[in-house]
């Protein structure tokens, strides 16, 4: 899962890895005026207007701004407000007090997947693209593995002083980045992220090194032992459908694409592989969603309750391989799901194949259900559903 | 001959819970031989309807029984434990088949487990291995397989069952299946496996069925085309559809954004023609290449 600016510092904050006073999060003009006369109230005349969304390049899109009045605040908001940063729409700003900055640098820690470790990523060009650095000035770019003792028992503070030096930080900052950047491992590991990226790291005009953004990533797999990790999916932030909701809330694996052929399968693979052999039918996949291994008659209704919810869907695929699973119990399933969702209008391509498939066609042959059309083969169940697709949307 | 299980593999079975003794039974069936389970509380118990002992450890079952396979069935948060602890009993080939498994305790594990050598580690998230008429740790179906001379290795499940059955219906069999898993941290690579098949005498031809995220499958293709350019090797990569920045069922089926490059389907096969690797761009398709290469 990945957090917003607001979210990461706040993971940051109690973490002890050091950041700015907490802003205010906004989520209309009028309330970011309010953030910035309160601000303004306390001291702090200058303010930023961040974008809050779970993408780079804010300051590029337009989405981070100065404001030295509450007006300007103000109408920055309503500029940010609904812009869209690579797809991504701006529903929520954090309004912050501006931080003096004398200097800029970059510090990430990542989970590694080539070097199945952790990467310490340090740079003193902060602010900018670290892309671009790594590409036009790969020296200034400090990439540094830990070592599998180091994943194990935290870094040790003269590596992190080593890799900050090595990066050329200056003398002012070296001691406070170094303290930061074993907070920030710290951070990583008790939190189970996968990415704690700052950029910038600054060098305040009053002589500290604090993290003036923050982007983290969580381990979904890690939510068993976070009990607080649900309370970073906050409504409204990035405003998700209907069906990746449910999906969410009914822990379904379910991706929402761009096409009107519904997807259903029984294994992450496969269901890559039903969204390819649609394509190559001509068709276009509307989501991926995974029921998974063994699944029960109710997940079975369910998952295509969720994927008929969805009013861009013209017709199913259901793609199922049965292997521990049986094809004569997922015909039944099928039946029992068309039987309490009653009229789809739409039609569902059924392949079934593995253990018991013979029964299972016979199944669906015999129910003769107006809706259900079983297909033989995975190519022929794509062509058959893209082909009802086309004929519904053209009707 | 086969690679990693055979006829001489003694399994314990970490986590006897209904999923566990649900596929244990099925491998015992099938004529894997389960030695034990592994239950801290309930040792010295039977171990039903197996017939065989639960021993509270698993130093226990390797001492007393000699095994040297274990098969991991625990549910997540255990798994790193459960991993370590056979790893620490002496067990040389561990197959994890619990999904879920969180990125640092992987990262842990791979540390303490793989890059020290000399033991196996499958998984997580996958489905085991299978040798045909010789052993199965593991859910594959073992139904779906027969015995022949081709080495299958894959990142996925069911999609993998489609591809035996595939072959298994135009009459080419496997010399052992090997699930290697949908997680970003396993312990057995795309080149582990293929090493190992290259090695394996039974093993005619190779077939490796990727998916997007990651590039284990170039690494493959890169050490297959510097060694063993004659041998039929047939890829097939899943997820040609699949959009940056999502992750697609598995958490290793992710393209990153700002990732290094080489992740997606479509680089993929790209990289893998360029070596001489024919990839498949669907599953009828991965076993029609491999009907012809051997015919």
């Amino acid at each position: 899962m990945d957090l917003v600016e607001y979210q990461g510092k706040q993971l940051f904050g109690r973490n002890g890895v050091p950041v700015p006073p907490p802003g205010v999060v906004c989520r209309t003009p009028d309330e970011v005026e309010a953030a910035a006369r309160q601000i303004a109230d306390g001291g702090n005349p200058l303010t930023v207007i961040k974008a809050q969304v779970k993408m780079g390049g804010r300051g590029k899109a337009g989405g981070v701004k100065l404001a030295k009045s509450p007006a300007e605040a103000r109408a920055h908001a309503e500029s940010i407000f609904g812009l869209d940063i690579k797809g991504h729409i701006v529903h929520v700003i954090l309004v912050e007090p501006a931080s003096g900055i004398d200097q800029e640098y970059y510090l990430s820690i990542l989970h590694d997947r080539v070097g199945k470790g952790y990467l310490v990523i340090c740079s003193r060009e902060g602010g900018v693209d670290i892309e671009e650095v790594n590409r036009t000035n790969p020296a200034a770019v400090v990439k540094e593995p830990l070592l599998p003792s180091e994943t194990v028992d935290g870094l040790p503070r003269e590596r992190a002083l080593d890799i900050v030096t090595r990066a050329n930080l200056p003398a002012a900052a070296l001691d406070q980045a170094a303290d930061l950047l074993v907070k920030l491992f710290a951070a990583l590991k008790a939190e189970d992220a996968t990415l704690a990226e700052i950029n910038p790291l600054i060098l305040t005009d009053d002589g500290r090194v604090i993290a003036l953004d923050a982007k983290v990533s969580l381990d979904g797999n890690a939510a068993f032992r976070h009990g607080d990790y649900d309370e970073w999916d906050v409504e409204g932030i990035e405003v998700v459908d209907e069906q990746t909701r449910a999906a969410k809330a009914a822990d379904i694996a379910y991706v929402r694409l761009d096409g009107d052929v519904g997807i259903l399968g029984n294994g992450a693979g496969l269901v890559m592989a039903s969204l390819d052999v649609v394509a190559q039918a001509g068709g276009t996949a509307a989501n991926f969603l995974d029921i998974g291994g063994g699944a029960s008659a109710e997940t079975m209704a369910e998952s295509l309750r969720l994927v008929l919810s969805d009013d861009r869907v013209n017709a199913v695929l259901v793609n199922v391989f049965g292997g521990i699973t049986q094809c004569d119990l997922v015909a039944q399933g099928v039946l029992g799901a068309m039987e309490q969702l009653g009229d789809i209008d739409r039609k569902l391509v059924v392949r079934l194949d593995g253990t018991n498939a013979e029964a299972g066609r016979r199944i669906l042959t015999e129910a003769n259900h107006p809706n259900v059309i079983p297909a033989a083969t995975m190519a022929e169940a794509a062509e058959r559903a893209v082909a009802e697709a086309a004929a519904r949307a053209a009707a | 001959m086969a690679i990693f299980i055979d006829e001489n593999t003694r399994v314990v079975v970490q986590g006897i819970g209904a999923q566990g003794t649900f596929h244990a039974k099925r491998n015992q069936d099938y004529g894997t031989n389960i030695v034990a389970g592994t239950h801290p509380k309930k040792g010295g118990t039977i171990w039903e309807p197996l017939g065989v002992k639960v021993h509270a450890s698993v130093r226990e079952a390797v001492e007393e029984l000699g095994a040297n396979t274990s098969m991991v069935m625990v549910p997540a948060p255990f798994t790193k434990d459960a991993i370590l602890e056979a790893y620490e009993a002496g067990i040389q080939t561990i197959v994890a088949i619990t999904e879920g498994v969180p990125v640092h305790d992987m990262t842990e594990v791979y540390d303490t487990v793989v890059r020290r050598g000399g033991v196996r580690l499958i998984g997580p998230n996958c489905p085991g291995l299978i040798s045909p008429g010789k052993s199965n740790v593991g859910i594959i179906p073992a139904d779906i397989t027969k015995p022949g001379k081709v080495g299958l290795v894959s990142r996925s499940g069911t999609l993998t069952y489609q591809i035996m059955h595939e072959l298994a219906q135009a009459g080419i069999g496997i010399s052992t299946c090997v699930g290697i898993g949908g997680d970003p941290v396993i312990g057995t690579q795309f080149l582990d496996v293929i090493k190992a098949f290259a090695a394996d005498p039974e093993t005619e031809a190779i077939a490796f069925v990727g998916e997007i995220g990651g590039s284990e499958e170039q690494l493959a293709g890169q050490w297959i085309s510097e060694n063993i350019p004659d041998l039929p090797v047939v890829g097939y990569i899943a997820g040609f559809e699949a959009p940056p920045g999502k992750q697609m069922g598995h958490a290793g089926a992710i393209v990153k954004e700002d990732g290094p490059g080489g992740e997606s389907a479509a680089e993929k096969k790209e990289i893998l023609g360029a070596m001489g690797i024919p990839v498949a761009i669907n599953p009828s398709e991965a076993a029609q290449l491999m009907i012809k290469r051997l015919s």
